[in-house]
Formats: structure tokens, C-alpha cells, sequence
């Protein structure tokens, strides 16, 4: 079964870059037969990112009038993200859309979780606020949680490391 | 609604299939247009004052983040700017695979706007996704179109998004033959479903629709446009890019976070592909005119809603021209030329997907950006989008509010506006009694 843990963001605008901080902090953490892929968003791209997935789960921030750091968790398989999740993303066609177009293509794969963390503040290369940063490692430990933590960690492949 | 002294407003909000945050706001009485606003209320991204201050090398990689679907334009106005500042020329392979960038860049960007953001107007969806469960393997052929255009872009720039491949100079690595060798059969399938695009949007319907534009795009000697030419228009101006700001101002409105560009004591112009098309198509090869011809575009189109068209036609150009550079490709020996700073200006222009894009920069001998200035091609159709939806409303009063508000978005997406750019900054708003 392959499994995709796919962050995405920009790392340059505050709490945008918190998809890709989970990928980077759960890719040692993860099973090595674990594909992590970090994308910026672009919602037309993801169908591909995900086309041989049997199990994807999705990161990305959000905007729903939540408390900023809020974990919302969708099983995008049962039906359209809520409208008000408004999905950050600078292209015309995001994260969202990109579900809805793989849904009418009959392109999801097997399984897409999606974790929508409330963001704050989205200023140009600022780091994401404290909030966010605490939703980022919950979100990480929930990964870990669902497809196992890897069993001998290797030398530089310790948690936190921030390799892309 | 003629003769009558009633108001009447138009207003979209939040413009949905644009890149960026506007609105649009009409505002009729009788059977006048009074006011028309594009409201671009997408925060300022201040690149310019980013900029000052920074080594001149850093430039194509500071204003590749402007934008996240034309990066390679702001690259390559910066570097040719840049290189126009310390009196270099880059030619030969380097130049090629400048070109070649550019090809993936337009390719992505043309069939995003054409497939996934204009076509679902013609066809009369909400939505690409609405239209994707009618019309799957139009959906399904622009996705692998525009994944080629990524491709290319990531070959040659390095990565798809914001390309970390290009320096000024040329590039930090140059691509093997046998790393652009899978482009090729890739690129000769990609034409196959350009062409069925461009047969399946020339057969939309159009509205009556041809304001008399002063068309302005760049002009070269031999190449249908990228990085460099002239300055050219519909009404005979013709200038070196280094004379754009005695003949091109910018100016504040009210409503607007971005810039309002002009020609100076003309007023508004036309940028992008009916600019481009309509001042190069002598430029096209014979094979794309053809195709052009069938498809029912004259030589000089004006009508904007054909530009869905006219992005269609580039696109296979800009397959055809990534074809004939990869087929002529051997690796440069070196793939950048050294460019050693000087206290000097330097101006390019640059054919962005959506138009001309001007870069002007003042470097020290030091090599530190004293100033900068960037006028993107959508605050340069700023006026002529109000100019457009002006007449167009005018025309249409007759019609239903809905079918007028929906009418009036699908002449700002004929711009293909990018807000994100213009702000470095789209709502719809008409009222009418």
C-alpha cells in the first residue's frame, strides 16, 4: 500500500508554511516506505502527487473564523472540504478545488485525510506564530500516530530535522 | 432600462478564477455608465523597497517570488535588466535555454487560464470542477499540458514553482541533451492536445465586442517575442525599452492597491496575447498562422473574448518553439557568462504570459540595488479592463443582473488578471437604478 504525507504552503508567509513543517518534521519519524512530499499548493499539481496513493494524507492551513492553531480534521473521501475553510494558497486553483476537480475526475486515490490548521498570520517571511507552531507538532504526532513511528532512527534523521 | 433615471449596480465582490484579492464596482443611471472601479484591495507587496539594498545577483530570485504562476518572467525581466546595467549581452545556447523556460512558462500558465479558469465562462459552468464532469477528457488533457509546461520549467529552472536555475548571466547548471530528451516525445503529444484545445475554444461563442485598443507589445527582427525587441503598438509607437518611462506613466487611484499605468497623453493601452499576436503575427511560423487562420483569428484581433483563443494558439507556439530549441540544444561550455557590477541603470522588458513586464534597476559598482522599479503587465491593462467592462455594461444593459454580473467578470478574466502581480494586487460590483 503506498502511503503520501503531503505538506503544503509557502514557507516564506507565516502560518501558510505549516504543511510543509509537518512533512519536514514527520519525514524522520515516519516509516521510510512512507512518501513525503512537500508542494506549494497548487491544486491542479496535486492530482499527480497523489495518483499511485492508496492512503494520502494532506496538510495544509487554513482560514475558518476558528482560534488560530485549531487542528480541523476531514475525511475528504465522504465530500466537499465545509465552505468556509478557506484554504490558503496564492494560485487560482488551490488545495480545495483541486480535491473537488480530482472528485469529478474520479482521480482521488484510496483514501485523502486532509488537516486544515487554523492560521494567523501570513506575513512575508515572518515564522509561523506560536499557535500554529504547537499545531504543527500536534498534527506531526498524529501522523506518526496513524502509519507508525520508523523503528531505528539513522544519523541526522532526527525529529525536527528540516531537510526539504 | 433606456431612458430611465434609475441606478442601477453591478458589484462582484470577490472575483473568483483570478490570481489575487479584487473587486469589480459598476455603477449605472440610466442607460450611462457612471462609475466603473476594479477595486484591487490585495495588500501592497513593496518588492521594489525589497530590493534596495540587495547584491544585483539576487534579484531573479527576490522577484521570482512576486508571483507564483509567471516566476520566470520576473526572472528573466530582472536579468536582462540587470545585464543591460553592466553591459552585457548573453547569446547562443544560454539565450536558448532562456527561451526555452520561457516555453514551459506560457504553456502552464496559457492552459491553466484557458481550460481551468476561462473556458467553464464560454461553456457556462461555475467552475473548472463543474465543468470537469461533462467534459472529462478536455479536464484531463489541459492537466497534462500544463504538467509539461511544469516539466519544462523544471528541467530547465530548476523547479517548477519560483525556479532556482537562473542567475544573471545564464545559469547556475545548464541541462544535459539527455535530461531535455524525454521533453521531446512529451512535447510532441502536448501538441496534439494544444490543437484540440484551440479547435475546441474557437468554436465558443463570442459577443460583438471590439474596442478600437492601442495594442502595445514587444517586436523583434526575427522571434516572435520573449526577451527582447522593441516597444511597438497599434498606433505606431515604436521606442528602445530603455525610452519605456518617457513614454509610459504610473499613477495612484483611489480605489486601487495597485498602480494605474498609461501612455502619456494617450491614456490606456493593451497588453498581453491579442497585443502580442496582433503586432507579431508576421513573426509566427507558417504552421501556427495556419492554425490561427482556421481557427478563425484575423491577423490583428481586438475583440478581447477571442483572447481565450489567442492563448491557445500561443500555447502551440510555444510548443513548436521548446521543439525547435530542443532539437538545435548542445550544452553551453559554461552555462553563465561573468557580469561584473557598475554604477549604471539598466531596463528590460519581457513578454510575461499576460504582457509586457518592465524591470528597471540603478546598481552601485558595488553591485548594491540603489532603486528599483517593476510595472507589471496587469496594472498596465488596469484602465483598459475599466475602460472594457464601461462600454460592455453600456452595451448589455438589456440583460438580466445575473447574466450582466457574470458577463462583466468574464471580460476581467479576458485579462487573465493577476492581482498578485499587480500589487506587488479582484469583487464585482454594478449598480444601476
Amino acid at each position: 500500500m503506498t502511503r503520501i504525507l503531503i505538506g503544503t504552503g509557502n514557507l516564506h508567509a507565516g502560518d501558510d508554511a505549516a504543511g510543509l513543517f509537518v512533512a519536514r518534521k514527520a519525514r524522520p519519524r515516519l516509516p521510510t516506505d512512507v512518501r513525503v512530499v512537500e508542494a506549494a499548493g497548487d491544486g491542479a499539481g496535486l492530482l499527480d502527487v497523489w495518483s499511485e496513493g492508496d492512503d494520502v494524507i494532506l496538510v495544509d492551513a487554513a482560514v475558518s473564523g476558528s482560534l488560530p492553531g485549531t487542528i480541523h480534521q476531514f475525511d475528504a473521501m465522504a465530500g466537499p472540504v465545509p465552505a468556509r475553510f478557506n484554504l490558503r494558497s496564492s494560485h487560482a486553483f488551490g488545495v480545495a478545488p483541486g480535491i473537488e476537480l480530482a472528485r469529478a475526475l474520479s482521480r482521488l486515490p484510496g483514501r485523502l485525510t486532509l488537516f486544515a490548521i487554523e492560521a494567523d498570520s501570513f506575513g512575508t517571511g515572518a515564522p509561523p506564530t506560536p499557535g500554529v507552531r504547537r499545531a504543527i507538532d500536534e498534527v506531526v504526532d498524529a501522523v506518526v500516530a496513524s502509519w507508525g513511528e520508523r523503528m531505528h532512527l539513522h544519523r541526522g534523521d532526527a525529529p525536527g530535522d528540516a531537510r526539504s | 432600462m433606456s431612458g430611465s433615471k434609475k441606478t442601477r449596480t453591478v458589484r462582484v465582490d470577490a472575483l473568483a478564477r483570478v490570481e489575487g484579492e479584487g473587486g469589480v464596482l459598476v455603477r449605472v443611471k440610466g442607460d450611462k455608465v457612471v462609475e466603473v472601479k476594479l477595486r484591487i484591495y490585495e495588500p501592497p507587496r513593496f518588492f521594489e523597497a525589497f530590493l534596495r539594498g540587495r547584491h544585483f545577483t539576487e534579484a531573479p530570485d527576490i522577484t521570482a517570488r512576486i508571483c507564483g504562476i509567471c516566476p520566470v518572467a520576473y526572472q528573466m525581466s530582472s536579468i536582462h535588466a540587470m545585464e543591460n546595467a553592466c553591459g552585457v549581452t548573453v547569446t547562443g545556447p544560454i539565450r536558448d535555454l532562456r527561451r526555452l523556460l520561457y516555453c514551459g512558462e506560457w504553456i502552464e500558465s496559457h492552459v491553466l487560464h484557458v481550460a481551468m479558469l476561462h473556458a467553464p465562462d464560454f461553456l457556462g459552468y461555475e467552475s473548472a470542477i463543474h465543468m470537469a464532469k461533462d467534459h472529462p477528457t478536455v479536464v484531463t488533457n489541459s492537466l497534462q499540458l500544463k504538467k509539461l509546461g511544469n516539466e519544462i520549467v523544471t528541467v530547465a529552472g530548476g523547479r517548477e514553482i519560483h525556479p532556482v536555475n537562473v542567475r544573471v548571466g545564464g545559469f547556475h547548471k545548464a541541462p544535459s541533451k539527455k535530461e531535455l530528451e524525454p521533453l521531446v516525445e512529451k512535447l510532441k503529444a502536448g501538441r496534439d492536445i494544444a490543437v484540440s484545445i484551440l479547435r475546441l475554444v474557437a468554436g465558443f461563442p463570442f459577443p460583438d465586442f471590439t474596442p478600437d485598443y492601442e495594442l502595445v507589445a514587444l517586436r523583434h527582427p526575427s522571434e516572435y517575442p520573449f526577451n527582447e525587441g522593441r516597444l511597438v503598438s497599434s498606433r505606431g509607437l515604436d521606442i528602445a525599452v530603455s525610452d519605456y518611462e518617457s513614454r509610459f506613466a504610473e499613477e495612484h487611484v483611489e480605489h486601487s492597491n495597485a498602480l494605474h499605468s498609461s501612455l502619456k497623453e494617450r491614456g490606456a493601452y493593451f497588453v498581453g496575447p491579442l497585443a502580442r499576436y496582433g503586432l507579431n503575427f508576421d513573426r509566427l511560423p507558417p504552421a501556427v498562422q495556419q492554425l490561427a487562420k482556421e481557427a478563425g483569428l484575423p491577423p490583428v484581433c481586438k475583440n478581447p473574448f477571442q483572447s481565450i483563443v489567442v492563448r491557445a494558439v500561443e500555447t502551440v507556439y510555444a510548443i513548436d518553439e521548446a521543439l525547435r530549441i530542443l532539437a538545435a540544444y548542445e550544452p553551453p561550455e559554461r552555462p553563465w557568462v561573468d557580469v561584473s557590477p557598475r554604477d549604471g541603470v539598466g531596463m528590460a522588458c519581457t513578454e510575461a504570459p499576460r504582457g509586457i513586464l518592465y524591470h528597471r534597476y540603478r546598481i552601485g559598482a558595488d553591485g548594491l540595488i540603489q532603486e528599483a522599479k517593476i510595472v507589471p503587465p496587469t496594472s498596465q491593462n488596469l484602465r483598459t479592463i475599466e475602460d472594457d467592462l464601461r462600454l460592455f455594461v453600456e452595451k448589455n444593459l438589456a440583460l438580466p443582473q445575473d447574466q450582466l454580473t457574470w458577463r462583466c467578470e468574464q471580460a476581467v478574466r479576458n485579462y487573465d488578471p493577476c492581482i498578485s502581480c499587480a500589487t506587488h494586487f479582484l469583487n464585482l460590483t454594478i449598480e444601476r437604478a
